[in-house]
């Protein structure tokens, strides 16, 4: 099991932060441009979804869709009622990839950017302390165990 | 289990065949005294709920047992608009109908050509080299399911959340496609697919597959 890499939004689409750890493929493009087609795959999917589903999601929530599977990685998704989005890129097989999520979210979004005041809640996010916990986090979790063969 | 839909799309993305299986009614009736407490809309030729969605939410579908199309009250003796029956305090009290609307022909065709785009960035955006596009996508209410054939043919199942392994039913209806609808001599490629015989096949084959659980297909 594996952990590709990482994305995060603001509710703008704006891209907040990137950082991979094993990833095999480069897309080809810029990075800007790379979260450029992320992001509006995103939305799309997300309307896509609520426009297929057979029944109503619950009232309140934003998410609808988690994640989806190809044959090679699988993409997990979270919203926060804020706009917040966070994915995350694994290997196919990973799972409770959504608990690592809200980690991240909870335990090193929250601590070391919403609590810090030097960081602006709408500019691409450039602590260093935040980049060492997240590596951290996803170092630690079950999902980023052992490296692909 | 419980399956919602099967769409088959061409490898030009275009719909070529959809199937709604089972998918659940969700409507309530209720009636109502003067000041109606939802506020109604016209849009899209159909009367839509936009205030007081709470309880009720989505369209109106019948005044009085008598089904609501577009704006009209499809009554034998005397079709009304739905709007003046709705204002003349007279008309009261009401019984009303409201529901999740069907999805239209129209609205399919749009979706299964959206899904196209998204299988192919899917595999642009991959961190790992040669992937496939979206096998899997999960949701709040379903899990989609889709196949790839060499040809390009895409077969997508849409089925409740639980539900895991749809792999194996779909490679089914991909045989039910290759000798019902290919072998069939008045079907051309590409086109959409009118075989009774696929689609009494595919009935039965979704309707084993629901009692018995997948692996039994």
């Amino acid at each position: 099991m594996t952990v590709h890499n990482f994305y995060m939004f603001d509710r703008y689409g704006q891209l907040l932060f990137y950082a991979e750890w094993n990833r095999l493929r480069q897309s080809g493009i810029t990075r800007e441009e790379e979260a450029k087609l992320m992001y509006g795959m995103l939305f799309s999917i997300k309307s896509f979804v609520s426009r297929i589903s057979p029944l109503d999601s619950a009232p309140g929530s934003r998410e609808g869709f988690h994640c989806y599977r190809t044959s090679k990685y699988a993409l997990h998704y979270m919203e926060t009622p804020t706009g917040l989005k966070l994915v995350l890129n694994t290997d196919n097989v990973a799972v409770n990839v959504h608990e690592l999520l809200k980690q991240i979210y909870s335990q090193v979004y929250v601590e070391y950017v919403v609590k810090n005041p030097l960081c602006s809640l709408s500019e691409p996010i450039k602590s260093d302390l935040f980049e060492a916990q997240l590596d951290a986090v996803v170092k630690q979790s079950h999902v980023f165990t052992s490296k692909p063969t | 289990m419980v399956i919602y839909s099967v769409y088959i799309v061409s490898k030009s993305g275009g719909l070529i065949f959809n199937y709604d299986h089972n998918i659940p009614k969700i409507e309530t009736e209720k009636t109502y005294s003067f000041p109606l407490e939802h506020k109604l809309v016209y849009q899209n030729k159909q009367v839509v709920v936009v205030f007081g969605q709470r309880n009720v939410g989505h369209v109106l579908l019948a005044v009085n047992g008598a089904p609501v199309n577009g704006r009209t009250i499809e009554d034998d003796k005397n079709p009304r608009d739905v709007f003046e029956v709705l204002e003349n305090p007279e008309n009261y009290p009401i019984s009303l109908k409201f529901g999740r609307p069907k999805m239209s022909t129209n609205e399919k065709i749009f979706l299964a050509s959206m899904f196209y785009p998204l299988f192919a960035i899917a595999s642009q955006l991959s961190p790992q080299p040669r992937t496939s596009g979206i096998q899997s996508l999960e949701a709040d209410t379903f899990r989609l399911y889709c196949f790839q054939t060499l040809t390009g043919v895409k077969f997508i199942l849409i089925v409740e959340p639980s539900q895991t392994g749809a792999d194996l039913l779909l490679h089914r209806i991909y045989e039910l496609y290759a000798d019902y609808a290919l072998k069939n001599p008045f079907y051309s490629l590409e086109m959409p697919i009118r075989c009774d015989l696929f689609e009494s096949n595919l009935q039965s084959l979704l309707e084993q597959s629901e009692k018995a659980g997948i692996s039994s297909v």
